[in-house]
């Protein structure tokens, strides 16, 4: 056997495993040099972020690599552990193609994150650990993304939890972000304990952990409306859905922007962990309407799950308006993002009903929307990470996050500014960049569910662009500003790393059909199709 | 009834620290209000993997008689929560030290007179 394909067949343990030998050499190299160790931290990242370009490779094509490994493009890696029927004690990683569109985006931002860092920590103290830490989120997250196990889903859920609250409080000097990371430990341990008791509710009525299994054997009794109720709840929690928002403008703020980048992949990756409960996981009971009519569990999680998107993306834009902080800012219109990609999806649960020959079908428009929100998914991550980056390009530069006091940057930070620029036009969705691509369809499609949707989310996304069309007016241009006149550009590997970004967003924004066929459409139907993903264990 | 006794203290305890976590002022009550969660969480996963009469799910040579066995797999993830529990109390307390630090007061609400 070739080595590609056995590299291939390994690949979901290696994209975990990597990042988390990684995490823990990295103090050992730190020993030796700075250097060293920053080159070791990013060989070790783009060495993840290839693992994973090859698996989702391999999962999109079919088997392109490695044929015997993936059918029906869904990729299972057991550990090596036999199948002895049920009880199933094995733990598997199911990688389908929402998965490999998920690690996707966690193979974008922290490659993104360490190349950053390398200028923008480089004055700090205490770099081992921050780097260990980092790698210990992405292997948190990727685990998150990729596994097919609920208890395992917890685990890497408190992995991630654990290194991103001590990274929040990187600044451990500053009150602020002490009192941001106490926050989100508070807030994000409540909501793996949720979890946890969740994975107990199935566990007790179905002996088993395995999602597919527990998928498969589902009976939608009174325990496991109470452990819809409890995942929804608190995966809405680590998400930073309206009301549960307020943690998330804080941490964002607050740590570190070479952070904020990767903690936007945890959040999304909570929320794919929301669709994959909802969709897979539950998906018996929400596509055979035939069978429990009387229930319309479709049409009620649709409803609450859109009316929660509105909310937060009204409380997120009009937060975003009042802010005086330039980094809270972007918090909050991250914020009002999240509520775009749940309207979607929300609205396209809600579509779902029985057509005239008495099949559950999703329509046409809730098709469209559930792809526009998945699109949506992947382009949040990279405007929103650019726009952070940028911010801590700016408070790098000088020293300063307050709108009120920052002003005329754009004639000393030239490229800082086009950067800028793009995460702007990208975030509020202006063609021809990728945020336009996705809000396009999800405008579109809830246009023809409901208009009254749509109007709310183009109302909120003009607004979105107000708020940055000021920020971008009081940060980068107006009067020359004697404080900051010795402002210089910001090193080389932030430009790089930040360029990382923008370039992703160029070149989505200008071919946004290669993404939607390739991509994103092969994702939504892994979500619809939910048979397949129980059928894969 | 005798055998729900257990999971009425798992709703007592999960109910008694989300109060503690939402009511409480003061940031260690918080955080014991998580660890009462999470104790609760703990025991309902060990309670049920519960087999009135079984033994641990140990084979040994020579053994033909069958006995009732509890599934190991409850115990193993109450153990495994356990650990992160701990991690996450450690953080928890470390933070707690250093909002001290910072304000001089563990109080919530004099921490936001303090911020305004």
């Amino acid at each position: 056997m070739d080595f590609l394909a056995t590299l291939v067949n390994h690949s979901p343990a290696l994209i975990i495993a990597v990042p988390l030998l990684g995490a823990f050499l990295t103090p050992l190299i730190g020993k030796i040099n700075g250097k060293v160790r920053n080159v070791f931290v990013i060989l070790v990242v783009a060495c993840t972020s290839f693992l994973i370009a090859l698996l989702a490779y391999n999962v999109f094509t079919n088997g392109a690599l490695s044929a015997d490994a993936v059918t029906n493009n869904i990729q299972t890696y057991v550990f090596g552990a036999k199948d002895i029927g049920t009880p199933a004690v094995r733990i598997a990683f199911e990688v389908d193609a929402m998965n490999a569109f998920m690690a996707l985006i966690a193979a974008i931002l922290p490659l993104a994150a360490v190349v950053y860092s390398w200028a923008f920590m480089k004055d700090e103290t205490g770099q081992d650990k921050y780097y260990t830490l980092i790698l210990l989120m992405t292997a948190g997250m990727l685990g998150m993304m990729l596994t097919g196990d609920m208890f395992n889903f917890f685990v890497f859920l408190e992995i991630t939890s654990i290194a991103t609250a001590a990274l929040i409080a990187f600044r451990i000097d500053q009150k602020y972000s002490v009192q941001a990371a106490f926050k989100y430990i508070v807030i994000s341990s409540i909501g793996a304990l949720f979890v946890l008791f969740a994975v107990a509710l199935f566990y007790g009525q179905y002996n088993a952990l395995n999602m597919a299994v527990i998928g498969d054997s589902i009976k939608y009794t009174m325990l496991d409306k109470i452990a819809l109720v409890l995942l929804i709840a608190s995966l809405a929690l680590k998400t930073g859905i309206a009301p549960m928002h307020m943690w998330l403008p804080e941490a964002y703020g607050r740590a570190p922007s070479s952070v904020t980048v990767v903690i936007i992949g945890t959040t999304l990756g909570s929320l794919y962990a929301m669709f994959r409960m909802i969709f897979t996981v539950y998906g018996k009971h929400i596509w055979d309407l035939g069978k429990t009519m009387a229930l319309q569990l479709p049409q009620l999680l649709g409803i609450l799950l859109v009316a929660l998107a509105i909310l937060t993306i009204i409380l997120g834009v009009f937060m975003a308006l009042k802010q005086s902080d330039l980094k809270k800012m972007i918090g909050f219109a991250a914020v009002a993002e999240i509520g775009y990609m749940l309207l979607a999806v929300g609205s396209a649960i809600a579509t779902i009903s029985l057509n005239e020959s008495g099949v559950t079908v999703m329509t046409s428009a809730g098709q469209m929307a559930l792809k526009g929100g998945i699109f949506h998914v992947l382009n949040d991550a990279l405007d929103v990470g650019l726009l952070f980056l940028v911010a801590g390009a700016v408070y790098f530069a000088a020293k300063e996050t307050s709108l009120n006091k920052l002003g005329g940057l754009a004639r000393n930070m030239k490229y800082t500014t086009v950067f800028f620029l793009i995460g702007l036009f990208a975030v509020s969705g202006l063609p021809p960049l990728n945020g336009f691509a996705s809000k396009l369809m999800i405008y579109e499609s809830t246009y023809a569910i409901n208009p009254i949707l749509s109007i709310a989310a183009i109302l909120c996304s003009i607004l979105l662009l107000a708020t940055f069309v000021k920020v971008f007016h009081s940060v980068f241009l107006g009067p020359k500003i004697p404080k900051f006149s010795n402002v210089k550009e910001v090193p080389k590997s932030m430009l790089i790393g930040m360029a990382i970004i923008a370039v992703i967003i160029i070149f989505i924004g200008l071919f946004p059909n290669l993404i939607v066929e390739n991509i994103v459409k092969p994702a939504s139907e892994a979500l619809m199709n939910y048979g397949l993903y129980l059928g894969g264990i | 009834m005798i055998y729900n006794i257990p999971y009425f203290a798992v709703a007592a305890l999960i109910l008694i620290g989300l109060y503690a976590v939402v009511f409480k002022r003061n940031l260690i009550k918080i955080v014991i209000g998580i660890t009462l969660i999470e104790s609760g969480v703990n025991l309902f996963l060990i309670t049920l993997g519960f087999r009135e009469n079984s033994v641990a799910p140990i084979h040994t040579a020579g053994t033909t008689e069958k006995t009732l066995m509890s599934l190991p797999v409850p115990q193993a993830l109450t153990l495994t929560s356990i650990v992160i529990g701990v991690a996450v109390l450690a953080l928890m307390l470390s933070l707690v030290i250093h909002i001290y630090r910072h304000y001089g007061t563990l109080d919530v609400r004099k921490i936001k007179e303090v911020d305004e």
